[in-house]
């Protein structure tokens, strides 16, 4: 397995007050996000377990592209990886983070 | 040890217990009152038929009344892989037989498994897990499935799987890997009187499931125990 | 920590329990804000043995437990993601079910629902998956003898095999939709082991006639049937808590009755449509097509299908 890890700084804390929230599932082409408000405000971390090795670039793109569109400032992001296309991570990204904003 | 060793070993002053097609039915002198022997022979597998055949066999001992232990002998292959099985619909007859030696169990016929030969599968879990406690002869082989067609389903090499069977007992057949599971208690000594072995061990048969605790404290489950009482702690009404 | 499905389009009710994974089962299930989880995901007990071969890990193992309420009853509940791992039993997922009955003997919930979704022991974690399996069964029948119904729910992708269809029949009553399959061993393990002759694995039809809920509703293999939405589960689950068997030697009796009658009446049947002829069903093959009304009007003509052997 290789374990990735991102570290980012954002413009504000994500909206919302809710405490955690979980989305999708650890299967082919899929992958599972756990997102726990945790840190300070503007921080945000992203750590990934992922059975696929050698797409460290892509994760930190796709990652860093997140962060950018959804400032979610004061999340701890988990991800268990299944072998999922970057458009499918983005997606569970963006779903996890509009979770949290309740 | 063949059936024939084992009986005469718990019985030596003889015995009712017959095989038929596999199926093991009947009985013994032991300590004063007497057991009751079910089971499989002969690397049999389990079918509905067969499964029918065995939990009326263990009704029949609880119909009697008095406080009989029963004996459940097994050399079995896994449940039987038919259409005609699975039509029938297997798994209610699999887990029937488990439901009448486990309410045997709780009925005063304490219930104890030995595994002599093979067992597998669905036959392994409606019969010899099913009982209050497991014990092993030397040489029996309990599995889940043969390492081969393990390689074969998760496409693993079969010298890579042998290997991985040394670091860890959690899925490779065998006797030793269930015993450090917990789900079989003790490996009895062939060569000595199997009617005291038998008779010890129901003597000191366990109140309550306590396989999870043997298997950590024997390696091969190192969080099953601790888990399942998390959540009996933790389990709730709001 | 109770989370909101993920898909915030879907309003629960309606639903597909087939689609739906695990978490959303529960969320439309139970009253709405009741689920209590127990040892949810931020705990991360995850497998032990799994990064030895290499393979994922879910935060849940794939098996969520926790408490909650069917129309204000306390139900205890455990629910099984068919997509991870094939929804199958490994030392975590196991050990969460196991303790989740246990805490039921203490706790005495109007019921414990069970939403299965599994192929059966993980391969990965075989020794303990199996053994799991069976303390499960023995944790059930405990339960059971000490007044706690205990209801399955079948619909899931992976539906109830290998020693999760054991574990199903030790249950007090069983919710099936025709998506649900209830089998022990798999299509494609009798064809490898039989053949093709035997058992056709890439025969949809054949597998639903074989294995499926109709048919296992059909033979009283099964209590109820179910529409595939959350909200057919909900009812049918409901409709059963108050209607279980008991767990004694009379019941254990009957039960043997029906399935030795089983045999005498089906054994030489080599389809489903064969034992649904027999059963009195007027056009057998027209049993897959039909809608949930018109397969309920079926169930209640026959009448025999309902019992309390179990």
């Amino acid at each position: 397995m290789e374990k990735l890890s991102f570290r980012h700084t954002t413009q504000r804390a994500l909206a919302g007050a809710k405490a955690q929230a979980i989305t999708g599932v650890v299967a082919s082409g899929n992958l599972e996000v756990l997102l726990e408000r945790a840190l300070a405000p503007t921080e945000c971390t992203v750590e990934i377990e992922t059975p696929i090795r050698g797409y460290g670039e892509v994760w930190a793109a796709v990652v860093a592209d997140f962060v950018a569109r959804a400032q979610p400032g004061g999340l701890r992001i988990t991800i268990n990886d299944g072998g999922a296309r970057p458009d499918t991570v983005s997606l569970r990204l963006l779903q996890g983070a509009r979770l949290m904003e309740v | 040890m063949t059936l024939a060793e084992i009986l005469a070993s718990l019985f030596p002053e003889g015995h009712s217990v017959t095989v038929a097609e596999g199926l093991v039915n009947g009985e013994g002198p032991f300590r004063g009152g007497r057991l009751a022997v079910i089971g499989i022979d002969g690397d049999t597998a389990l079918g509905v038929d067969g499964a029918c055949r065995l939990a009326g066999y263990v009704l029949d001992v609880v119909r009697r009344g008095g406080a009989t232990p029963i004996l459940v002998a097994i050399d079995s292959d896994s449940q039987r892989m038919s259409r005609r099985d699975e039509l029938l619909g297997l798994n209610e007859y699999l887990a029937h037989l488990a439901k009448t030696l486990l309410l045997a169990d709780a009925h005063g016929h304490p219930t104890v498994g030995l595994i002599y030969g093979h067992s597998a599968a669905g036959a392994f879990i409606a019969t010899a897990l099913a009982t209050r406690v497991l014990v092993g002869l030397p040489g029996a082989n309990p599995s889940v499935m043969d390492l081969p067609s393990v390689a074969r389903v998760t496409k693993l090499p079969l010298d890579r799987l042998e290997a991985m069977a040394k670091d860890t007992p959690v899925f490779a057949p065998g006797l030793d890997n269930m015993v450090r599971t917990g789900a079989v208690q003790a490996v009895l000594d062939p060569e000595r009187s199997l009617a005291e072995q038998i008779a010890a061990v129901i003597d000191a048969l366990p109140t309550e499931d306590t396989r999870d605790r043997a298997g950590r404290e024997r390696g091969g489950r190192p969080v099953a125990e601790a888990i399942a009482a998390q959540v009996v702690r933790e389990a709730a009404f709001g | 920590m109770s989370e909101r499905i993920i898909d915030p389009a879907a309003k629960g009710w309606a639903t597909s329990w087939y689609e739906a994974s695990a978490r959303a089962r529960l969320d439309g299930l139970l009253d709405a804000g009741s689920f209590r989880e127990v040892i949810g995901p931020e705990q991360r007990q995850m497998s032990p043995h799994l990064p030895l071969f290499d393979l994922p890990r879910a935060f849940d193992d794939g098996m969520i437990v926790g408490s909650g309420r069917l129309d204000g009853k306390p139900v205890l509940i455990a629910a099984q993601e068919g997509r991870f791992m094939g929804g199958a039993f490994g030392e975590v997922h196991g050990a969460k079910l196991v303790g989740l009955l246990r805490a039921a003997l203490a706790l005495k919930p109007d019921a414990v629902l069970i939403l299965f979704d599994t192929g059966g022991v993980r391969l990965q974690e075989a020794n303990a998956g199996e053994t799991a399996i069976a303390e499960v069964m023995r944790a059930i029948v405990q339960l059971r003898a000490a007044g706690v119904p205990v209801i399955g729910l079948i619909g899931g992708r992976a539906g109830a095999y290998g020693g999760g269809g054991l574990i199903a029949g030790t249950c007090s009553r069983l919710v099936v939709s025709e998506g649900g399959r209830i089998s022990v061993s798999g299509p494609e393990v009798i064809e490898t082991n039989k053949g093709a002759e035997e058992f056709d694995s890439r025969d949809r039809a054949l597998v639903w006639r074989t294995m499926g809920g109709k048919h296992r509703r059909l033979t009283g293999s099964a209590d109820a049937y179910a529409d595939d939405t959350v909200a057919a589960f909900r009812q049918a689950a409901l409709d059963l808590i108050g209607r279980t068997p008991a767990f004694d030697l009379a019941t254990l009796e009957a039960e043997q009755a029906r399935l030795e009658q089983r045999l005498t009446r089906f054994s030489d049947c080599r389809d489903g449509t064969e034992i649904w002829a027999r059963l009195g069903v007027n056009d057998p093959e027209a049993v897959p097509a039909l809608t949930t009304a018109a397969f309920d009007a079926l169930l209640a003509s026959l009448g025999e299908t309902t019992h309390d052997a179990r």
